[in-house]
C-alpha cells in the first residue's frame, strides 16, 4: 500500500533544475533508498518532502493527504520525520533534552497547564522522559543522557538525531546520509538500526553514498540524476541496471563514503 | 561547536561511551533549577528585605523594583528564550495602567475587576500586534512594537478628555474584598507576592515542553520545525503573555502610584527594561530580577547626574554587550558551576 505519493514534482534555483518532473510512489513498512551522485537532488528531495522548500510544480501526499505548501511542522504532524546530513542537534540542550523535544507532538501542550505545572503535566514529562531515556538506550547512547550536546562526539549526534526523530513516532522516517563521516564500525550498528526501525513498521527513507549500507537494508531503491529519475526497483534491479551501473555505482563505490561529511 | 566541523573522537562503540568532561550546563541547570533553591532563595529575600529598609522611601524603591522585575520577567521570556524583541514593553505597562485607572476612576469599576479586564485588552491587542508580525521572519515585531509604544504614548498624551492629557490623572486605591491597599508596606507584600507569582510562573514556562519548543527554536528553527514545532505560535503565546506581565505591573504601579502619566509609555522606558533584561542576563528569569533591581536602585544612588540617567543607562548596556554578553547573572553562575566542577574534579 503507498503511504508517499510524489506526483511531478519540479523546484529550481535560479533558473536551475534541482528536481524536475519526479513522480514515485513510497511503500509503506519497506526500506527506500534514495542514491544518486552529488548533485543529483536528495537533500533537495528532503527538503520538498518536509515543506522546507516548497515546490513550483507538483503534489506530495502522504497516506492520501495532501500536503504540498503545507508549512513544515504541519508535515511534522502529518506523520513525517528526519534526520539532517549537516547535523542540526539542539546544540544548546543536553542529549535527553533532545530526545524529549522530539515528542513535541505527542505530549499534551495547553497553556493553563504549562503555567502552573499541572499534575498532568508532570505526568506526561515523566513518561517523555522514559521515552527518551529509552531511546538513547536504543541508538547506544544511555550513557551521555545528560551530556550538553555540544559536548558530544560527532558519531553519537548523529545517533542522538535518528533517536530524537525516532521519539516522534513518525509513519516516515527520512534519514539523510545517516552514516555519512562514520567509521565501518558505526555505519554497521546504523545499519542493525535501521533493520529494527523497519521490522516494527516505520516506513524508511535512507539518503546515503555507503552502497554496502544502501545494498544490504534497502528493499527498492530510486535513483536520481540531475533532478531526475534514472531508474527505480530493487537492489538486484539496479544492480544489474547497465545505465546505473555506468554512471554511478561505479562512480560512488570509488569514493570513500566520509567524503560528504 | 559547529555542526560536523569539528569531528573529535570517535565514540568508543555502542553503550559505553567514553566520558571525562565534567558537563557544566548540566551542573548549571541543575544549579538554577526552580524548584531547588531559586524560587526559595527569591521569597526569603523578600522576606527578610524589609530588615533593611529603613523607611517609605526604601519601601517604595523596593516597589518600583519588584514592578520592574515583573516585567522583566516577562520580557526575559520574550529576548532570551523566543529570540524576539519588544520596543514598546513601557505602552503595554501604561496600557494596563491607564485601562484599569479609567475603568475605575470614571467608570466606577471595582479596581479588583477593573485590573484583569485591562490586562486582558492588552493581551488582545498583544495578540494582534503579534499574529501579524510574527508569521514574518526578522525583526519584524522589534518595528511593530516600537510603533505601538510611540502611538500609546502619543494618545495617552493627547486624549486628555480620557486620560487627563500630559499631566497624567489619579487613580483609585485598589481594594480587594472591601479592603483598600494603601501603606507602602503593603504594598511591598503584594508586589513581592506577586513578583514571586511572576516568577513561579515563567520557571514553569521554561521547564516545560513548551519551553523546551522555544529553546529548540533557538538551537535550530529548522530542526524544530520538522519535529512539529510551530514557530509562530510559540513566539506569539510568550510574546501575549510578556505583554500580560507587562500590564499587570503597569496596573499595579497606577492604584499604588494613585498616579499615572504618560511618560510611563515612553520609549525611554522601554529601551530601559530592555537594558535590565540584557544586562541581567538574557535567557535567564533570575537574571530579569537582578537587571531590574540594580539598573532601578542605580539613579537612586546616583541622583547627581540625574540628567545623564539615559547616558549611564547606555554605558551599562555597552560595557554588558563587552565584558559579558550572556548578562551578569549566567556569566557568574556559569564561573561558580566551573569552579565547583575543578573542586569536585581535584
Amino acid at each position: 500500500m503507498t503511504l508517499l505519493a510524489v506526483e511531478n514534482l519540479g523546484k529550481s534555483f535560479g533558473g536551475v533544475h534541482a528536481i524536475e518532473e519526479l513522480s514515485f510512489a513510497f511503500e509503506r513498512g519497506a526500506v527506500h533508498s534514495i542514491i544518486g551522485p552529488n548533485g543529483a537532488g536528495k537533500t533537495t528531495l528532503l527538503n520538498l518532502l518536509t515543506g522546507l522548500y516548497v515546490p513550483e510544480q507538483g503534489r506530495v501526499r502522504l497516506d492520501g493527504q495532501d500536503l504540498t505548501g503545507a508549512p513544515p511542522h504541519r508535515w511534522a504532524a502529518a506523520g513525517i520525520g528526519r534526520t539532517f546530513q549537516n547535523l542540526q542537534v539542539f546544540f544548546n540542550m543536553t542529549a535527553l533534552e533532545n530526545v524529549m523535544t522530539g515528542r513535541h507532538l505527542i505530549e499534551r501542550d495547553a497553556l493553563w497547564a504549562t503555567l502552573i505545572r499541572a499534575p498532568s503535566l508532570v505526568r506526561a514529562e515523566a513518561d517523555t522522559r522514559a521515552v527518551a531515556l529509552e531511546l538513547l538506550a536504543q541508538v547506544g547512547l544511555a550513557g551521555w543522557a545528560d551530556s550538553p550536546a555540544d559536548a558530544m562526539p560527532y558519531g553519537a549526534l548523529k545517533r542522538l538525531e535518528i533517536a530524537r526523530a525516532m521519539a516522534a513516532q513518525p509513519k516516515l522516517l527520512l534519514l539523510d546520509e545517516p552514516a555519512a563521516g562514520l567509521n565501518p564500525t558505526e555505519a554497521q550498528d546504523i545499519d542493525a538500526l535501521i533493520k529494527r526501525l523497519a521490522g516494527d513498521g516505520t516506513t524508511v527513507v535512507l539518503v546515503e553514498h555507503n552502497m554496502k549500507l544502501v545494498m544490504g537494508v534497502s528493499d527498492h531503491l530510486l535513483v536520481l540524476d540531475h533532478g531526475r529519475k534514472l531508474a527505480e526497483g530493487t537492489p538486484e534491479q539496479i544492480r544489474s541496471n547497465p545505465a546505473v551501473i555506468e554512471a554511478y555505482l561505479g562512480v560512488a563505490d570509488a569514493q570513500p563514503e566520509a567524503e560528504h561529511a | 561547536m559547529g555542526a560536523g566541523s569539528n569531528v573529535s573522537e570517535p565514540p568508543v562503540g555502542f553503550g559505553e561511551p567514553a566520558r571525562d568532561a565534567v558537563p557544566l550546563a548540566a551542573v548549571r541547570t541543575r544549579w538554577l533549577r526552580p524548584r531547588s533553591g531559586g524560587l526559595l532563595a527569591l521569597a526569603l529575600a523578600i522576606a527578610a528585605l524589609p530588615l533593611l529598609l529603613a523607611n517609605n522611601y526604601f519601601y517604595e524603591i523596593a516597589i518600583l523594583v519588584a514592578l520592574n522585575a515583573i516585567v522583566c520577567v516577562g520580557l526575559n521570556l520574550l529576548i532570551g528564550y523566543a529570540g524576539q524583541i519588544s520596543l514598546g514593553h513601557a505602552g503595554f505597562f501604561a496600557l494596563g495602567g491607564y485601562g484599569s485607572a479609567i475603568l475605575s476612576a470614571q467608570h466606577g469599576w471595582p479596581s479588583a475587576l477593573s485590573l484583569p479586564a485591562s490586562t486582558l485588552a492588552v493581551a488582545v491587542l498583544a495578540y494582534v500586534v503579534g499574529r501579524s508580525t510574527l508569521r514574518l521572519k526578522g525583526h519584524y515585531l522589534a518595528m511593530a512594537t516600537l510603533g505601538l509604544g510611540v502611538i500609546a504614548s502619543i494618545v495617552l498624551a493627547t486624549e486628555d478628555k480620557i486620560t487627563g492629557g500630559p499631566d497624567g490623572m489619579a487613580v483609585p486605591p485598589l481594594a480587594v474584598a472591601g479592603w483598600a491597599l494603601q501603606g507602602e508596606r503593603t504594598w511591598y507584600w503584594v508586589v513581592g507576592g506577586v513578583l514571586l507569582l511572576a516568577v513561579w510562573l515563567a520557571l514553569n514556562l521554561i521547564e516545560s515542553p513548551a519551553g523546551r519548543a522555544l529553546r529548540a527554536l533557538h538551537g535550530s528553527e529548522t530542526a524544530a520545525q520538522t519535529l512539529g514545532i510551530d514557530a509562530a505560535r510559540h513566539k506569539l503565546r510568550v510574546f501575549v503573555i510578556s505583554a500580560v506581565f507587562a500590564a499587570v505591573a503597569g496596573a499595579l504601579m497606577a492604584h499604588y502610584a494613585g498616579f499615572i502619566t504618560p511618560a510611563k509609555a515612553s520609549f525611554m522606558h522601554s529601551v530601559e527594561l530592555v537594558i535590565m533584561v540584557v544586562f541581567g542576563g538574557m535567557a535567564s528569569v533570575f537574571g530579569a530580577v537582578v537587571g531590574a533591581l540594580v539598573l532601578t536602585t542605580l539613579p537612586q544612588l546616583l541622583t547627581v547626574l540625574k540628567d545623564y540617567e539615559m547616558m549611564v543607562f547606555g554605558a551599562v548596556l555597552v560595557a554588558t554587550m563587552v565584558f559579558f554578553p550572556q548578562g551578569i547573572v549566567p556569566t557568574l553562575a556559569r564561573a561558580l558551576a566551573s569552579r565547583r566542577g575543578r573542586g569536585g574534579a581535584s
